[in-house]
């Protein structure tokens, strides 16, 4: 797909897009509408992949151009810290929050640190994509897959399941990314731990895997040929490599593949409220998701998304899932023992 | 009473709140327990094997970076200074364009060049010798250790070619009438007389490695090991661990300061009457057949500090797939759109630095003026404490200022957390040595005796200062500027621990990207900074009339 191609297909969908809600203006303007364009922006601070996250602050600009995005990407654990260490200043930046830690809004719900809020449409979403107290909701889905260089592994050679990995034939040949820095990472060890136990990871260490730190940059990695199979990682950024032409495929082991929900939530202390609240109705949108779904290959809770074909649907995968709770819980051993078998 | 008194006083407690408040906060936190005094994140600290093994590996980084610093800036000092070793100006400049290159962009250049499978020597490689090994892998101790030598030997490379610039050749030559050979009047006669600053430049490439920061986050981290900035940096992660990491930078701290402790004394010891002056003849030696060989030698060093690291950020910026060659169908401009027009965080990081290198370099450029000023001509009482001052950010590295600068910057009375201040702060407390020390050398070669007589006839200090000492100075202190601006634009160590998501700069977007494989984008504002560095160290020597590396034109 060319520059131009994704250009263009930014702009058809945004006039799309911004028809839709201006459809939707004539009948019932959005209530928060008048507010956000007194307030102007919105700061939010997520953990979708860079050119993703850019592209759907692009989208919200098109449909409401006097709201500017202001968007802060980095790893899900990054934002935690960011977060609190501003709160810890007294600064109040962050509108809204988006990470792939689900555990992370267990922790600030419990802090009183987010505002209440259901975004239009959600209600249809299934269960797994809803906080009971209605703090927090799944903004989009992916699951740990592995991948491999399509140039220097053949389809018979390459791993099938997570316990292939295992095997010493791929010392010193695989990536892995760090769950310090990404919630993908964190959920993805935590459902394997649950399935294999610590020593899945012991002796994976074993195989002396290059570490990265975000979820999306094992694909990136193998698709260059540094390595040649990711052991973790989100599926869409290998999906996404793998649409641009990279050598790379994807394999969904059959024990199951960790499914990974990132929430979104806003602020108890939001400055911007209203293009809070506007911002995060407009990314549960069909329209948004479906973006997510089609060029960036992403699950959604929208029960009327439709996904690309050559993407498995959610519900031919088995799916193995840990709940928010836990992964608050096990957050620091998670990353200790992490850390304690890799090194760093 | 002169009333100029309170520009000076003033200007001194300055100085000292700049430095005493984040460096007492860090000790005082290292310290501090629920119940008053305690070592207990002392012990936390040092009993963590991890963390044990990250002081470990700093200290095996830190020695090896020194000798191959030397082993690689000492003959090249030697060549171009001595030797009639053609293109001398080409490798002094070489030299120079390696000590100005931000060495996180050289690491991560390094990635691209000699990661173990894609890296493109090993490809190279591996296409002409059929072998399945890779030649190089760059992500090992060894490989970081290259990567930070090779933008590290410049320190000793300046110590040893300005002290060879003041030793005559007569004793060498003495030393050849009585019959020895070129080598063993290098061995005998040379080396003792250069060993003061060979040292010393060791021990400067010593430091440089403790407090560097990006390189080992780049090279060390993907290889599961740490260094001591970089765990350093990892106990600000959530639940930060604030004082341990305070107790954890105190080593960093006394061990910068003793060994500047011994270099100070080693240079002081410089008692060979034949270090003197500028007189005496210093004759060219002849290298004969071993010209071109010599030549190609600091080629090759040259190509592993500058062209192939900066050509592989050039491929990077317009290549689709990094690891590809670069032709037709792996031809883009993406990049460039990607990083300026699409994503947000571009313009305004290079505003963000630019505001604050601008600001930065006029105020701190200002205040090393005055320092040295009242240094110089002893204006104030205990002037030499703040010349110690003054100078004692050189022990601090930038990780630990920057602990500190949280700590005393995060509470009452001064929030200034979230601020660009903050950022301000630590660069200038970081880059005041380096301005000082050219605002030192300025006002030594001033005499006072234009001043005594402006005092003469009756000016008062501040309208000397202004009309007579500043028109000599203002070139010294245009360089002093220039240093202060290319220290701040390439500055990560601290900015990485006190940025805000809206406090961002070049080098924290950079490493962003980093964490986030972003290549292309890094390869694009990796250019627009060396393009910024290299601009300024253009007015430099525009100002200066010489090279920045001390050499007269």
């Amino acid at each position: 797909m060319t520059k131009r191609f994704v250009v263009a297909a930014v702009a058809a969908l945004a006039a799309i897009v911004a028809g839709a809600i201006a459809g939707a203006d004539a009948q019932t303007p959005s209530k928060h509408l008048e507010g956000a364009r007194k307030e102007g922006k919105v700061v939010w601070y997520t953990s979708l992949v860079l050119p993703s996250a850019e592209k759907v602050a692009k989208l919200f600009e098109a449909a409401y151009p006097d709201i500017k995005v202001e968007v802060h990407r980095t790893g899900s654990q990054r934002i935690l810290q960011r977060v609190m260490q501003e709160l810890q200043a007294n600064i109040k930046n962050v509108d809204v929050v988006h990470t792939s830690d689900a555990g992370h809004y267990v922790f600030l719900k419990e802090k009183k640190l987010l505002a209440k809020y259901t975004p239009a449409g959600v209600d249809a979403f299934p269960a797994g994509f809803k906080d009971k107290d209605g703090y927090y909701y799944g903004l989009r889905a992916t699951v740990n897959a592995i991948a491999y260089n399509t140039k220097a592994v053949s389809a018979a050679e390459a791993p099938k399941t997570w316990k292939d990995l295992l095997d010493p034939r791929w010392k010193g040949k695989m990536v892995t990314a760090h769950p310090g820095y990404s919630g993908v990472i964190a959920t993805h060890v935590l459902a394997l731990v649950h399935l294999n136990g610590w020593d899945y990871f012991k002796a994976l260490a074993q195989n002396k895997l290059m570490i990265v730190q975000s979820a999306n940059d094992p694909a990136t990695v193998v698709s260059s040929g540094e390595r040649v199979v990711a052991a973790d990682g989100g599926d869409y950024s290998a999906y996404q490599l793998k649409k641009k032409g990279n050598p790379i495929e994807i394999v969904y082991p059959k024990e199951g593949v960790p499914l990974v929900v990132s929430p979104t939530a806003i602020t108890a202390f939001a400055p911007h409220p209203n293009a809070a609240r506007l911002f995060t109705d407009f990314t549960f949108t069909r329209d948004v998701q479906q973006v997510m779904a089609d060029s960036e290959g992403l699950y959604t809770g929208h029960p009327d998304v439709t996904y690309p074909a050559d993407k498995p649907k959610l519900s031919e995968l088995k799916l193995l899932t840990v709940t928010p709770e836990e992964l608050e819980k096990r957050n620091e051993e998670i990353k200790k023992r992490f850390v304690e078998f890799f090194g760093a | 009473m002169d009333r100029s008194i309170a520009v000076w006083v003033s200007a001194a407690l300055a100085l000292v709140v700049l430095i005493a408040l984040p460096l007492g906060w860090l000790g005082w936190l290292s310290v501090s327990g629920e119940h008053g005094v305690t070592l207990a994140h002392y012990r936390d600290a040092f009993a963590d094997p991890a963390l044990q093994k990250a002081l470990w590996n700093t200290v095996v980084l830190a020695f090896w970076v020194g000798l191959v610093s030397v082993a690689i800036g000492a003959p090249l000092a030697w060549l171009t200074a001595r030797t009639d070793v053609p293109a001398r100006g080409l490798i002094r400049g070489l030299v120079l364009a390696s000590f100005v290159t931000p060495p996180f962009l050289g690491a991560f250049a390094w990635v691209m060049l000699a990661g173990p499978n894609a890296g493109m020597l090993n490809t190279l490689w591996r296409s002409l010798t059929g072998a399945d090994a890779p030649l190089l892998n760059i992500f090992t101790m060894p490989g970081l250790i290259f990567v930070v030598a090779i933008y590290t030997f410049p320190y000793v490379y300046i110590m040893v070619s300005n002290t060879l610039a003041l030793i005559a050749s007569d004793l060498e030559e003495a030393a050849a009438i009585l019959g020895a050979g070129r080598l063993t009047v290098a061995r005998t006669v040379t080396l003792p007389m250069v060993l003061p600053a060979l040292a010393s430049g060791f021990i400067l490439a010593v430091l440089q490695a403790l407090a560097l920061f990006g390189s080992p986050a780049i090279l060390a981290l993907p290889a599961g090991f740490h260094t001591v900035t970089t765990q350093i940096w990892s106990l600000f992660q959530f639940p930060p661990k604030v004082e341990q990491a305070a107790a954890f930078s105190v080593p960093l701290l006394l061990a910068t300061a003793l060994l500047l402790d011994v270099q100070k004394r080693l240079l002081g010891r410089r008692g060979y009457a034949a270090v003197g002056g500028k007189g005496g003849q210093r004759r060219t030696i002849a290298l004969g057949r071993w010209r071109w060989p010599a030549l190609a030698a600091c080629l090759v060093v040259m190509s592993s500090a500058i062209f192939l690291p900066y050509a592989v950020l050039a491929k990077g910026a317009f290549a689709r797939a990094w690891a590809q060659p670069l032709g037709r169908d792996n031809f883009t401009l993406g990049n460039f759109t990607f990083t300026f027009f699409e994503y947000g965080s571009t313009r305004a990081a290079i505003v963000n630095t630019l505001e604050l290198a601008v600001l930065t370099a006029c105020i701190g450029a200002a205040m090393v003026a005055l320092l040295s000023y009242i240094t110089n001509r002893r204006l104030v009482v205990g002037h030499q404490l703040v010349a110690f001052l003054v100078l004692a950010p050189v022990v601090v590295p930038g990780v630990v200022l920057a602990v500190g600068l949280f700590i005393a910057y995060t509470r009452p009375p001064f929030v200034l957390y979230g601020t660009l201040w903050i950022l301000f702060l630590a660069y200038l407390t970081k880059e005041m040595p380096v301005g000082y020390a050219q605002a030192d050398a300025t006002f030594r070669a001033i005499p006072a005796d234009l001043e005594d007589a402006g005092r003469v006839l009756g000016a008062g200090r501040l309208r000397i200062l202004k009309e007579v000492t500043a028109p000599l100075a203002k070139s010294g202190i245009i360089a002093a500027w220039c240093f202060i601006f290319i220290g701040v634009i390439r500055e990560l160590s601290a900015s990485i621990l006190l940025f805000t998501p809206s406090t961002k700069v070049m080098s924290v977007v950079i490493f962003d990207l980093k964490e986030e494989g972003q290549f292309g984008a890094i390869s694009v504002l990796g250019l627009v900074m060396l393009a910024l560095t290299f601009a300024t160290v253009a007015l430099v020597q525009a100002a200066l009339g010489r090279d920045v590396l001390g050499a007269r034109r």
